[in-house]
């Protein structure tokens, strides 16, 4: 147990619920506190990516299944929401959801034919599928808007009230991060969750228990899949214009880099690492094209010294690589 | 005559051209405590793999209660009462002994994922009774005091235990066991197989592979002796004790230094 456990366990039921509260009134507040556009701008792409990575963190923290085309399923919900609203004229509100269960649809057909696969393979499929995802709306003609994207998406309306403003989207953008996390919360403090916790650990174990293994890994795929779906479609009306290369591997990669730099199979981890890279992709604005050294570094550096990420709990099966690593340490020493 | 629970009907597992079981039968009755012995690389995990359904048998029908599972998935038959321990443990490491155990618990509980996000009834009855269930199942394996221990932090020992407990929660019919004591001292060895003996006097059939001849002979109603990948010998213990191809397999043929024939 890492000193962060430590401490959460024995902080009190109350007090845990009074900081979250306080955290979200702050949130709330935040806009009037400091008001520039600018900052609601980064606030809403730290949110949208603690969604992503989120439930990037469902997929791979959880259920140990390795995704890393997660681009994909963004990609699908921003492109259904777009379509859905410059097409057809539905409004945001039924095209959220619905996109959202487009992305777990095909989720589902992603995961279907790699049940089997694991590790590596899986990686490369997810990978392939993602990409697969995207040149099949680049080249989607009239329709998707082939290589020019969807311009001018309409902006949603709550009764006469438009939604334009950064500072609007960042309403949008918390209570659906909030939702995200209660929604998930829960799962995983449930039958469902320990599930796929079961799978990540040992899957012959847990067939052996009865756990149906396929079942569970596809509904896991489909929910980080459903909850990509939705940050994409909450991100099409805000951005207003979206193409095919907003959605490429470099973004998968992005939303895995806050996954692994913040901590898989925690809760909180997701939220760090989008806050670190997103603040970084700031600060590191001059050097323009390096930052992506940097994050390679970072990443590279944290594989290194904190397997499990910044607030991944030692209990992680990812720390189990450093464990050994002491443990051949010590027995080094012993045979002197 | 008691009924009789778990049945093999010449089973054949080949890998290539190792024949790793070869027609092997055996009969299982309600309330054995059924041994497979054999020396090493008899194929005794390989035919406790084909009838918890992790391999599906080249040739052969495997029937647990009355019913033909060949080619059933794990899970299905996990369901369908049949629960076992691994040789070379395969517990879920970084999760306490308790929440090991509250997996044994996911056939007799419900919740789906919309009850989760709900919190509903259904959700509050299951997590009572796998919580309750749960510490019951340790109270009786005697693990109270690791209950919130790491898995991966447990000795040797206390980790086979813990397997037991899991499988427990899964209140089967038939309990396999493969080589439950393998790194146990000769005090904890006893212990374990007066549990085992108790677990069979409250109702459950157990069928058990063990190294340990002490063991398998003082817990053990009827044996099955397995020697390359064939059945050599099938009975109580004092019928293997006296079986000249059990002795051959074990100890060789030929005129044992000191003794006659």
């Amino acid at each position: 147990m890492s000193y962060a456990d430590l401490i959460l366990r024995k902080t009190p039921a109350w007090l845990k619920f009074a900081l979250l509260g306080g955290l979200f009134l702050f949130l709330l507040a935040f806009p009037r506190i400091y008001p520039k556009s600018y900052a609601m701008g980064v606030m809403c792409r730290i949110l949208m990516y603690t969604i992503l990575a989120g439930s990037l963190n469902v997929i791979n923290g959880y259920s140990g299944q390795f995704n890393i085309g997660h681009a994909g399923f963004y990609c699908v919900g921003a492109y259904c929401e777009a379509i859905l609203a410059t097409r057809f004229g539905i409004t945001f509100w039924i095209a959220l959801p619905l996109s959202g269960i487009a992305a777990a649809c095909v989720g589902l057909l992603v995961s279907l034919p790699t049940l089997r696969l694991k590790g590596i393979y899986l990686a490369i499929v997810t990978l392939g599928s993602s990409e697969i995802i995207r040149l099949l709306f680049l080249n989607g003609n009239d329709f998707t808007g082939g290589p020019i994207g969807i311009k001018n998406i309409p902006s949603p309306y709550i009764g006469s009230f438009k939604i334009s403003k950064s500072v609007h989207f960042y309403y949008i953008f918390l209570f659906l991060a909030a939702i995200f996390f209660f929604l998930t919360y829960r799962i995983i403090k449930s039958r469902v969750g320990r599930a796929w916790v079961s799978i990540r650990e040992d899957e012959l174990a847990a067939k052996s228990l009865g756990v149906e293994t396929s079942r569970y890994k596809a509904s896991n795929f489909m929910y980080g899949a459903f909850w990509a779906g939705i940050a994409g479609a909450a991100f099409a009306p805000y951005f207003k214009f979206i193409s095919s290369d907003m959605f490429t591997l470099d973004e998968g990669f992005n939303i895995l880099s806050m996954v692994i730099i913040g901590g898989q199979g925690t809760l909180i981890g997701p939220i760090v690492g989008s806050i670190i890279v997103n603040f970084l992709t700031e600060f590191l604005r001059p050097i323009s094209q390096y930052r992506l050294v940097v994050y390679a570094l970072l990443i590279i550096v944290m594989m290194w010294i904190r397997p499990q990420g910044l607030v991944g709990a030692s209990n992680s099966i990812l720390a189990s690589g450093r464990i050994r690593f002491r443990g051949r340490k010590k027995s080094a020493g012993e045979t002197k | 005559m008691k009924s009789v629970l778990l049945e093999a009907r010449d089973i054949c597992q080949y890998f290539g051209g190792l024949k790793a079981v070869e027609k092997v039968n055996m009969q299982i009755r309600v309330g054995d405590i059924f041994g497979v012995i054999g020396p090493n690389g008899a194929g005794k995990t390989t035919f406790f793999n084909i009838c918890s359904g992790i391999f599906k048998p080249t040739s052969g029908e495997i029937f647990f209660r009355g019913e033909s599972i060949n080619g059933f998935a794990p899970e299905k038959i996990a369901r369908l009462g049949m629960a076992r321990t691994f040789q070379n443990i395969q517990l879920f490491k970084f999760m306490t002994v308790l929440e090991n155990v509250k997996i044994g618990f996911h056939i007799r509980t419900k919740t789906g994922m919309l009850s989760a996000i709900l919190r509903d009834r259904q959700y509050r009855e299951d997590e009572r009774f796998a919580n309750e269930k749960g510490i019951e199942v340790l109270e009786r394996v005697g693990l109270m005091s690791f209950k919130d221990t790491l898995a991966s932090n447990l000795p040797y020992g206390i980790q086979r235990k813990v397997e037991i407990a899991r499988a427990l929660a899964l209140d089967p019919k038939i309990l396999l066991l493969d080589e439950p004591v393998a790194g146990m001292n000769p005090i904890e060895t006893k212990a374990l197989s007066d549990f085992i003996i108790d677990l069979n006097k409250s109702g459950y059939t157990i069928a058990v592979i063990e190294h340990d001849m002490k063991f398998v002979m003082n817990t053990c109603n009827r044996i099955l002796v397995l020697n390359f990948g064939q059945k050599i010998c099938e009975g109580t213990p004092e019928t293997v004790r006296n079986d000249k191809g059990v002795n051959e397999a074990y100890f060789g043929k030929g005129i044992i230094a000191g003794g006659n024939s």
